[in-house]
């Protein structure tokens, strides 16, 4: 047997955090814990790295397959990736040592529990990419619950014990359900392993309720509208780290979800409920994105344009296109790496000013010219401007949307008009304009390790802009073949 | 008097009982010893139950009254390791209000007695004994530490409300027996041809008696008083060891004499897990103290276990064990961080104590936050597994309904759970506790808190032990 690499993958940020047990904080900083974390994370994107150039693209079956018996005669535990959930990895490798870095500025007590917590966070994403078990599919996807839950309650702002509640009790009541899928699956197929389910089908007159459990799961943590409410409250509260995990990769773990699970496991029911995630879909892009104009505090604007964004990825997956699921996974990609960095640089002037409020700033593009450059940046790719990596994702849904239904995709395209005006204000108001504030004045440009993050993001948000290839390469196989399989399921009944 | 063997460690027990009583009251000053000896009676126990009766099969013995199967030798360990630590613990406690004395080993081995021949009774007669035997010391146990007002509140009630069940239990074992003209589950179990309404009353009131011990929705009313008012180690006690041999004979009860009548229990037995885990639930809620909290918390857990008594099969009574064993774990886990909450000889046991404990007692606050976590079932902790196990059991049986339910209750459940953690590790710190436990405190949480965490490595392990359980 080769060497296990998801599993190290997993495993390793786990043991950097039991490394992190033994070091101590002083005054409110804990270097050592610092590097051995970020040492951990960026062996992890290596190992990651690694992974991907040896990931072979032609073919669509798993692969770096790892099987041990888990529970004897019941449940193996099973990882293995394939194009779909390759990216998705690299994505939560690269996006956790840049959190650690971040963590520099913004985090001042318990430095090392908060360090512990994200490096637990890591494992347990990484693990939901990987894991192709229902039940250790399930396990990863609600043990990320407990250190998100901390991340908010502890170092959260000052309505924190609220959202960190709200969020956990939201996530954990779409989950039980899944559960009793889950098992329930087990009963009727005999098995939880994904690709053996995947062989067999599942029965369709079972099909339909099993679509709905899963539905009020991953409905819940992409966030779709109408249960999308935690999100706004829980990204406002998380400290600045904590933010960038919750946008960057937990709400891609329910994308993620819908395109294994929902399509792969149960496509007469995917066909059934995809008027239903439309509509759910077109209402979550108008609606939030109206909502996202109204909005005065930063955090919550760039929260209610996720829950917009996520509208279009859900709308992608269930357009069944090639298109459509090609770009619904290239837009979780840029929409980790371009609200994560909008939430960073969020926590930049937050970190100043202490004020996430929009009015309290204006006119800081000759205070901070920087800055200003870098958020211009991601505000352009937030609102997909053709060369940058938000572009190529929503141009893809559009196009999937287009071939299945004209009317959604009219409507779905209002939403780029919109989320282009709710950023774009944004981006003015904060920016330009006069000067609201002679404190203002005091602000300093971004310091080395906030340089350094926000560069790290725009290398690849501009160069997968103009050359998403190595991307596509790596995910048109498994996705053309998921559809095939779909449509074979979809003639045969 | 052919495999007496079997029961040595009943015979063993109930000799040092006597020997201890004799001891105590000759010898001054005896209650360190008595303690001491009696933690190596219930060792030398574990060890002749383990020698003896853990390859056996079935055997009756005593006219068929006393039965020795895989479920009697697995919960009588379990019962006895559990009594173990219990008593272990209780030492520093007991000695800090001053109560340390001779009775309280024996009253725990004397109700340990009784456990251990309810677990292995297959007869009215055999079984109502050993009930008595442990009610009757549980009572005085309860009210051990008498000068206070609410110990002996709490021993009266409980004497008050348990004697009333046991007449019921005694009523319905009466109708039974009129009905079926033997006291003897076996024979009962051949002589249920026709569907007598008198012998559904009978199986009725005995269920109501032992819902009323394992302290079941509607029949919990004695519990929350009886848990708050009990000194901390008896309400330790309380919640672990009385529930296993409960739990053994709620199933030999159920699946032996009356396994045909399946259809006339089995809707009761929903019953009281749908409402305990909701009841549960929702009233631990708005609960200041600990114990009180510990009682509802524990009240919703038996509405779990009874869930998957309800389903009906092997699977089923296999994932009840398995769930009390593992709450049981946890049990003891979350009292061991409770006694740990003491300042200057004074122990407290409010919610609000537990405020930004994280802050001065990091280790401390960590075992909670799992053990918390894991009681709210939450994966990858054993909480969680207990749960899947339950609930696996119940869907193969397609009781979607109980599912569902149970798992919208573990929703709000995890709620109040939520909130021990937000006052732990979100709120202000408060004066610091002592810091010098004892060596069983100590072992005790460790051991249990990694048992808890790293459940998920080996989850193997305690199902191949229960699978061998083969009731029905």
């Amino acid at each position: 047997m080769d060497f296990p690499i998801l599993s190290s993958l997993i495993l390793l940020p786990i043991v950097g955090a039991l490394f992190l047990f033994f070091t101590k904080d002083k005054d409110g900083n804990n270097l050592t814990a610092k590097y051995v974390a970020l040492f951990a994370t960026i062996v992890n994107f290596l190992i990651s790295i690694y992974l991907w150039i040896s990931f072979d693209q032609t073919t669509s079956s798993f692969q770096f397959v790892e099987e041990r018996v888990w529970i004897k005669d019941f449940i193996n535990y099973k990882v293995g990736v394939d194009g779909i959930s390759i990216l998705f990895i690299l994505l939560t490798a690269f996006i956790t040592p840049l959190c650690i870095v971040s963590v520099n500025n913004t985090v001042k007590n318990r430095l090392r529990d908060f360090l512990i917590a994200i490096l637990i966070m890591e494992s347990f994403m990484i693990g939901v990419f990987c894991a192709l078990d229902l039940v250790v599919f399930y396990l990863f996807f609600e043990a990320g619950l407990i250190p998100m839950f901390l991340i908010i309650g502890i170092w959260g702002g000052p309505k924190r014990v609220y959202s960190a509640f709200k969020f956990f009790l939201y996530t954990l009541l779409g989950s039980v359900l899944m559960l009793v899928a889950i098992i329930s699956i087990y009963w009727i197929s005999g098995t939880t392993d994904v690709i053996k389910l995947y062989e067999l089908g599942i029965d369709a007159k079972y099909q339909n309720l099993l679509w709905l459990a899963f539905f009020s799961s991953f409905a819940v943590k992409t966030p779709m509208w109408p249960v999308h409410t935690w999100l706004p409250d829980a990204h406002v509260e998380a400290p600045t780290a904590g933010s960038v995990l919750l946008a960057a990769i937990l709400l891609k773990m329910a994308g993620y979800g819908f395109i294994r699970f929902s399509l792969g496991l149960f496509p007469l029911a995917s066909e059934v409920f995809t008027p239903l995630v439309y509509t759910l879909s077109v209402i979550a892009i108008i609606f939030t994105s109206f909502i996202a104009l109204m909005q005065e505090d930063m955090k919550k604007l760039i929260a209610y344009s996720s829950v917009a964004h996520m509208g279009f990825v859900t709308l992608g997956i269930f357009t069944l296109q090639q298109q459509g699921i090609e770009g619904s996974i290239i837009q979780m990609l840029s929409h980790g790496l371009v609200s994560a960095a909008l939430f960073l640089c969020v926590g930049v002037v937050y970190d100043r000013m202490h004020s996430r409020l929009i009015k309290s700033y204006g006119g800081i593009v000759t205070i901070i010219p920087k800055y200003s450059i870098l958020f211009m940046l991601f505000t352009l790719a937030a609102l997909g401007l053709p060369g940058t990596f938000g572009f190529v994702g929503e141009f893809l849904i559009l196009m999937g949307a287009f071939k299945d239904n004209f009317l959604v995709a009219v409507i779905a395209s209002f939403g780029v008009i919109l989320g282009a005006a709710y950023m774009l204000w944004l981006y003015k108001r904060v920016v330009f304009g006069k000067l609201v504030n002679e404190d203002l004045k005091k602000m300093v440009d971004l310091n080395r390790s906030e340089y350094l993050i926000l560069i790290c993001l725009a290398v690849p948000t501009l160069f997968f802009g103009f050359y998403p290839e190595p991307l596509f390469n790596t995910i048109e196989v498994s996705v053309s073949d998921l559809i095939n399989m779909h449509n074979l399921n979809i003639a045969s009944k | 008097m052919n495999n007496l063997n079997l029961v040595f460690p009943e015979i063993f027990i109930s000799l040092s009982v006597m020997f201890l009583l004799i001891l105590g009251v000759f010898k001054k000053d005896s209650s360190q010893l008595t303690f001491n000896l009696s933690l190596v009676t219930i060792l030398v126990a574990i060890i002749l139950t383990v020698n003896e009766t853990f390859s056996v099969n079935r055997i009756t013995l005593f006219n068929e009254s006393i039965v020795i199967d895989q479920m009697a030798s697995l919960m009588k360990i379990i019962t006895l390791i559990g009594a173990f630590l219990v008593l272990g613990i209780s030492s520093s406690y007991l000695k800090s209000f001053k109560i340390f004395k001779i009775e309280y080993p024996i009253l725990i081995l004397s109700s340990v007695l009784g456990m251990m021949i309810m677990i292995s009774s297959n007869d009215l007669m055999a079984f109502y004994m050993g009930l008595e035997l442990q009610s009757l010391a549980l009572y005085v146990l309860a009210t051990f530490n008498r000068d206070q007002l609410k110990s002996s509140e709490a021993g009266l009630k409980y004497f008050v409300l348990s004697a009333l069940s046991s007449g019921l239990l005694l009523y319905g074992c009466s109708l039974i027996y009129g009905f079926s003209g033997s006291t003897n589950f076996d024979v009962i179990a051949n002589q249920l041809t026709s569907n007598d309404y008198a012998l559904t009353f009978g199986i009725v009131f005995i269920l109501v008696g032992l819902a009323f011990k394992i302290s079941a929705v509607p029949f919990h009313m004695w519990a929350p008083d009886v848990y708050e008012g009990s000194p901390t180690t008896v309400t330790l006690f309380f919640t672990m060891v009385p529930k296993i041999a409960a739990l053994t004979v709620f199933i030999r009860f159920l699946y032996v004499p009356f396994l045909n009548l399946i259809d006339q229990w089995q809707m009761i037995i929903v019953f009281l897990s749908i409402a305990s885990m909701i009841f549960g639930a929702i009233a631990a809620i708005g609960q200041t103290n600990i114990k009180r909290l510990v009682a509802y918390s524990s009240i919703g857990h038996i509405g779990y276990t009874l869930a998957g008594l309800a389903s009906g099969s092997n699977d089923g009574i296999q994932s009840s064990i398995i769930y009390i064993s593992i709450y049981v774990v946890m049990n003891l886990a979350l009292f061991s961080c409770l006694l740990m909450l003491k300042r200057n000889d004074q122990y407290y046991e409010d919610i609000d104590d537990l405020s930004g404990l994280s802050k001065n007692h990091p280790l401390l606050s960590l075992s909670l936050l799992i053990i918390l976590f894991s009681l709210a079932g939450i994966p990858p902790l054993a909480g969680f597994f207990a749960k899947f196990y339950v609930f696996k059991a119940v869907i193969e049986q397609s009781m979607y309904f109980l599912a569902i339910v149970g798992l919208l209750s573990t929703v709000i459940a995890a709620f109040y759970y939520l909130r021990i953690i937000k006052i732990i590790y979100f709120d202000k710190e408060k004066e610091k506790y002592d810091s010098d436990h004892g060596i069983w405190l100590k072992f005790s949480l460790t051991f249990s808190t990694i048992l808890i965490l790293l459940y998920f490595i080996f989850p193997s392990q305690l199902i191949e032990v229960v699978s061998r359980i083969i009731i029905i």
